[in-house]
């Protein structure tokens, strides 16, 4: 086991050091730069000489293939540079970040799992049934919500006319503050995995073994119990896995509309403002987050099927 | 109808368009009275949005000039001067007096003796030095270095050669002597927030940005990146009796929809409104009642490259200007979110003439002008534009139809708005639609188009008319103000009569209040900036 995570982690540095190179390369090649991240409004506001002399500080001005070695070798000892708009360490701007975007993330996919395997599970067991019809066409309804959208609706339901929770914000960072923004943001997952859920646990029913095991006479909750469930259990766990892994960068539109503190706004006021080096380190923590929930998932698969063997 | 009937009917639209105008003012100054005539409640917590951004970029006022981080940073620090909203000029802040030269260079200021920083430490002049100092330090890029660069050596500091700013010398712990390079009132270049008065020592901690510490009325007690700052109440604050709230909170809520639902449920005090709410929430009988306009010092306009043809020809850049029916656009596209521009100078400056008739809606005109350009069957032409709704891609696509009524054929150039700045910059452009800043400093603002000003420092039109020149040069010289602005007035119904660009509109800012709030200023420099010693809130407040 210690053998197969070791290589996983061993595949990582070379996909993480790809999507550096994509990264720096699309921002280098982006309009707008700096001078428009370092002055205001519509004129060069800065002396030219400090300018330049900022310019040569920061190694903007040095060839593409120098400046792409040096951001390589900062980042690889964890240094991701400094804001061109707070002119504080990147580092810290994310990490001031990270909580609450993982915190999110979680209530996110916890209200997804919750609701949307017992329900795939249950319309897969009693298909074409009146259950079956509501929560697949509520898993369809739900995928094809914009999260803008629900999240609006959220708000104008739970904010303003139940007065149940607040409408936006992190306030005390406590749970009624996370509610809405989960349920805006797990929607999406949710409504997947239930299909996801209902298919899986279908093929599985249809399954020779399964065959095998009711004709030996076994239970109807057991076969489901021993039999059903644990190998659906492999698409299912894929599925939340790559889930979880872009909720992350997908909480964009969640946070912005709850004002959440979270990387997905941190980003995009950073796409506008053209700070490059932040956008990079969260791109950078978006991907690692997306690599490291894929491992932890082909660790899970090895745990719920003992046929699965890496080499 | 004979001409003196035009001429009659122009005057009363004219003269229609100024009695609404200030009818909205009076109305502003009947409110703010009425606001007044209550005493304010100590006490209370002050709920301000953040609508620009879903982050602050920095609570040290020296490093952000960004609009979003001024609306903080004004709680916690101060600048030697700000802007008096309520008679609409520049006062002094941190200081009592101040004596100028004859020759206008050297100003002497008295300051204040009770202001004191948040540690406890009394200011004195050695904290203006070294602001003004730390500001010019070529190293680091600070924005406000646009506004220190006019205190005599402090290009020195920030070129290296030198370690102190020769134009300022400290003649006690409270006078100071602020030589200038040019005859300006040093007044609009010491009241940005980005020219604050800073503790060296605290500053001189590391990491000042998280633990800000400055002057003003409220005091730093926390900041959630990304979600909000908390002030406190700053009991030594100078003026006497304010703060009245107990604190302030900054939310930052970049999402306008969002921002709505916020404010119906009583969660924020103050929101921005955009067109589209602006419509809904005049319509609405409640929250009509809470609306604080104002015109901002943004003039939008399209500004044409004079180098590039035919834009140099002024009768082309006229026939544009009567070509496009200007209010029809402000009515029904900006929802009279705007005021019709009839110059590049907002109606806050004082050299802003009311008398100035706009540019008649005349498309007939407009062809005869094309004609004896030389262009009878018009021309084509790129326009850069950015997304933006209210000076962006919606404008331009209003205006295609009408230019191409009088053979002119508009081609949008679509481009996102941080790449507008560039575009100009780098002179790349025949012409770009673009929201521009036109205050305070008028004499500032019109050097824009002076004819030696490089393109870099916003001399984008590359407009050349000696006339110009000569009148602004007069009014860099003039010691006495009133004489100054009438050459200013001179020079900017000049610029409009030449159309160096299409003049739209100036911004009609406006924020939405909560009844319990009071004391909130209509700033023409950006609504947001409100000045909180002076808001409070009254018990009907939900937030405690």
């Amino acid at each position: 086991m210690l053998l197969v995570l070791g290589r996983r982690v061993a595949n990582i540095v070379p996909t993480l050091a790809a999507v550096i190179a994509v990264i720096f390369l699309l921002f280098s090649v982006l309009p707008g730069s700096f001078i428009s991240a370092m002055n205001e409004d519509g004129r060069t506001t800065m002396d030219p000489a400090v300018m330049d002399r900022m310019r040569k500080e920061m190694g903007l001005d040095d060839p593409l293939p120098q400046r792409f070695v040096k951001y390589l070798a900062n980042t690889a000892i964890g240094d991701l540079g400094t804001s061109f708009r707070t002119k504080e360490p990147v580092t810290k701007l994310v990490g001031n970040r990270l909580w609450p975007s993982l915190k999110l993330v979680l209530a996110a996919m916890a209200v997804a799992i919750a609701i949307g395997v017992p329900l795939g599970f249950i319309a897969a067991l009693k298909p074409g049934s009146a259950i079956d019809t509501i929560s697949m066409v509520g898993a369809i309804s739900g995928l094809s919500l914009s999260q803008f959208w629900l999240g609006l609706m959220l708000m104008y339901l739970f904010a303003l006319k139940l007065q149940w929770l607040p409408s936006f914000g992190y306030g005390d960072g406590g749970l009624r503050y996370l509610i809405l923004p989960a349920l805006a943001l797990g929607v999406g997952p949710m409504a997947l995995l239930a299909r996801t859920t209902r298919a899986a646990v279908l093929e599985v029913l249809n399954a020779d073994f399964v065959r095998t095991a009711r004709s030996k006479g076994m239970s109807e909750s057991r076969v489901v119990e021993w039999h059903v469930l644990r190998n659906a259990l492999v698409l299912v766990v894929t599925t939340i896995g790559l889930q979880f892994g872009s909720l992350m960068g997908a909480a964009v539109v969640v946070e912005k509309l709850f004002s959440w503190p979270g990387i997905g706004s941190l980003l995009v006021d950073s796409v506008f403002q053209r700070d490059i080096p932040t956008v990079q380190g969260c791109i950078l923590l978006i991907v690692t987050f997306f690599l490291a929930i894929n491992t932890l998932v082909d660790m899970a698969y090895v745990a719920i099927d003992p046929r699965i063997r890496y080499r | 109808m004979p001409d003196n009937e035009i001429v009659r009917g122009g005057r009363l639209m004219r003269k229609l368009v100024w009695s609404t105008m200030a009818a909205f003012a009076l109305l502003g100054v009947a409110a703010a009275s009425a606001q007044q005539a209550q005493t304010p409640r100590k006490g209370g917590t002050i709920r301000m949005t953040g609508p620009y951004a879903a982050s602050f970029g920095s609570l040290d006022p020296h490093v952000t000039p960004r609009a979003q981080d001024q609306i903080v940073n004004q709680a916690i620090h101060r600048p030697l001067y700000t802007w008096d909203t309520a008679a609409n000029k520049l006062a002094l802040e941190l200081a009592t007096d101040v004596q100028s030269s004859p020759d206008g260079l050297v100003h002497t200021f008295k300051l204040r003796n009770d202001v004191y920083f948040h540690n406890g430490r009394k200011m004195t002049a050695d904290d203006v030095i070294w602001s003004y100092t730390r500001i010019m330090d070529g190293t680091k890029g600070y924005p406000g270095a646009r506004y220190i660069r006019v205190i005599k050596g402090a290009t020195d500091v920030e070129k290296g050669q030198a370690k102190e700013i020769s134009g300022l010398k400290k003649i006690d712990d409270s006078t100071i002597e602020i030589t200038l390079t040019d005859r300006v009132d040093p007044g609009y270049y010491l009241f940005p927030g980005t020219t604050a008065i800073l503790p060296k020592e605290e500053v001189e901690k590391g990491n000042f940005a998280a633990n800000p510490v400055g002057l003003g009325p409220f005091k730093f007690k926390e900041h959630i990146p990304g979600s909000r700052v908390v002030t406190e109440r700053f009991d030594k604050f100078y003026k006497a009796g304010k703060p009245y709230a107990d604190k302030l909170e900054v939310l930052l809520m970049a999402e306008a929809a969002a921002r709505d639902v916020a404010f119906r449920n009583k969660e924020i005090d103050t929101s921005i409104l955009g067109p589209a709410q602006y419509v809904a929430y005049r319509a609405d009988p409640e929250l009509s009642k809470g609306i604080l306009e104002v015109a901002e010092m943004f003039t939008r306009a399209i500004t044409f490259n004079h180098d590039v043809k035919p834009f140099g020809d002024k009768r082309v850049r006229q026939a544009i200007n009567h070509a496009i029916d200007s209010e029809l656009i402000i009515k029904r596209l900006v929802k009279d979110k705007a005021y019709r521009a009839t110059s590049w100078l907002p109606p806050s400056s004082a050299a802003f003439d009311k008398s100035i008739k706009p540019y008649a809606f005349d498309q007939a005109k407009a062809k005869k002008l094309l004609a004896e350009a030389g262009l009878p069957n018009g021309f084509e032409w790129e326009l850069t534009t950015s997304q933006n709704e209210s000076w962006g891609l919606p404008i331009v696509e209003a205006i295609i139809p009408m230019l191409d009524k009088v053979g002119i054929k508009v081609k949008p150039k679509l481009v996102e708005a941080t790449v507008l700045t560039e575009i100009l910059m780098k002179g790349e452009h025949n012409s770009v639609i673009s929201s521009n800043l036109t205050g305070p400093d008028s004499l500032a603002v019109l050097r824009s188009f002076y004819s030696k000003t490089p393109r870099t420092a916003g001399h984008y039109t590359n407009y050349s008319n000696p006339e110009f020149d000569k009148l602004l040069d007069a009014a860099a010289q003039e010691a006495e103000l009133a004489k100054r602005n009438d050459l200013l007035r001179q020079a900017n119904n000049l610029l409009y009569e030449d159309a160096p660009v299409w003049f739209f509109n100036y911004n009609k800012a406006v924020l939405a209040y909560q009844p319990w709030i009071h004391g909130l200023q209509p700033n023409p420099t950006e609504i947001t900036h409100q000045y909180p010693e002076d808001v409070w809130v009254d018990t009907r407040s939900p937030a405690k």
